[in-house]
């Protein structure tokens, strides 16, 4: 399927101050090819709990966002390690191992990869202690 | 109820006004929390009728109100945000306000007045 529109973020490992900024990028990104306001925000929702996820449990990554000719919006999220050891646990709602750094920023109420999926069209998450990759699918229109 | 009534209400100091016009908006709903997560995970409707009302004082609160579409956030605790930050809510056409109230009191307050929960 061809591209429309391809690009490319990285996030760099414990950089909290910059924790979000990847998102609101694809966020604006998105804006100017029109997106329907009510799936932008479920793709930010996403966008944006993925990259806190890249910062304070990975070492960092990048984010690639492609939308095809199709009306499909993909994202994927892929980090440097170490991995989710256990992901059936880490999909279950209220898990979490989060440091209390995250915990001051808002997060790890373990909340997070349950979120991504909810708001996903499609969910697909891999691991391994490689890193962790996470696709997202989107359709343009509700 | 009017954003100027639950200023008024819980006696709500403005910390940023990047939208004027807001002051004046009926807003349906709060919803309160120092998780972000919960915000993201929670608030499904209503965004551009509701306001989220924390603790938490740093710049995730505007990046999650940014990606929820959320206008108006209010500060319990007396709790502000420092410069950098604030300039952040501007560009981010964010309306903050800061209270001087308990997470618990400004809840109390605005929902005994009317400003109802997230649907």
């Amino acid at each position: 399927m061809n591209k429309i529109l391809q690009k490319e973020f990285h996030v760099e490992r414990d950089d909290y101050a910059n924790a979000g900024m990847a998102s609101s990028q694809i966020k604006s990104t998105l804006k100017q090819v029109g997106v329907d306001p009510k799936v932008m925000r479920r793709i930010a929702v996403a966008a944006y709990e993925a990259e806190i996820n890249m910062i304070i449990h990975a070492w960092g990554g990048v984010v690639y966002l492609d939308v095809t000719e199709d009306g499909m919006i993909h994202l994927i999220f892929q980090d440097c390690g170490p991995g989710i050891p256990d992901l059936e646990k880490a999909m279950t709602p209220g898990w979490s191992t989060a440091s209390k750094k995250a915990r001051e920023l808002g997060f790890g109420a373990g909340m997070g990869l349950p979120n991504i999926k909810r708001v996903s069209d499609e969910f697909t998450i891999e691991s391994s202690p490689a890193g962790t990759s996470i696709f997202l699918t989107f359709r343009v229109e509700e | 109820m009017l954003c100027s009534d639950i200023i008024r209400a819980v006696h709500a100091e403005p910390l940023v006004v990047s939208n004027e016009e807001r002051l004046t908006k009926d807003y349906k709903a709060a919803f309160a929390s120092d998780l972000m997560s919960d915000a993201l995970a929670l608030i499904q409707d209503e965004f551009e009728h509701t306001i989220l009302i924390t603790g938490l004082c740093n710049a995730q609160v505007l990046r999650t109100a940014e990606m929820l579409d959320l206008e108006t956030v209010l500060f319990v605790r007396g709790k502000k945000l420092a410069g950098a930050d604030l300039m952040m809510a501007q560009s981010m056409d964010i309306n903050l306000f800061t209270t001087t109230y308990t997470m618990y009191e400004t809840c109390g307050i605005l929902y005994g007045q009317g400003l109802g929960s997230i649907s």
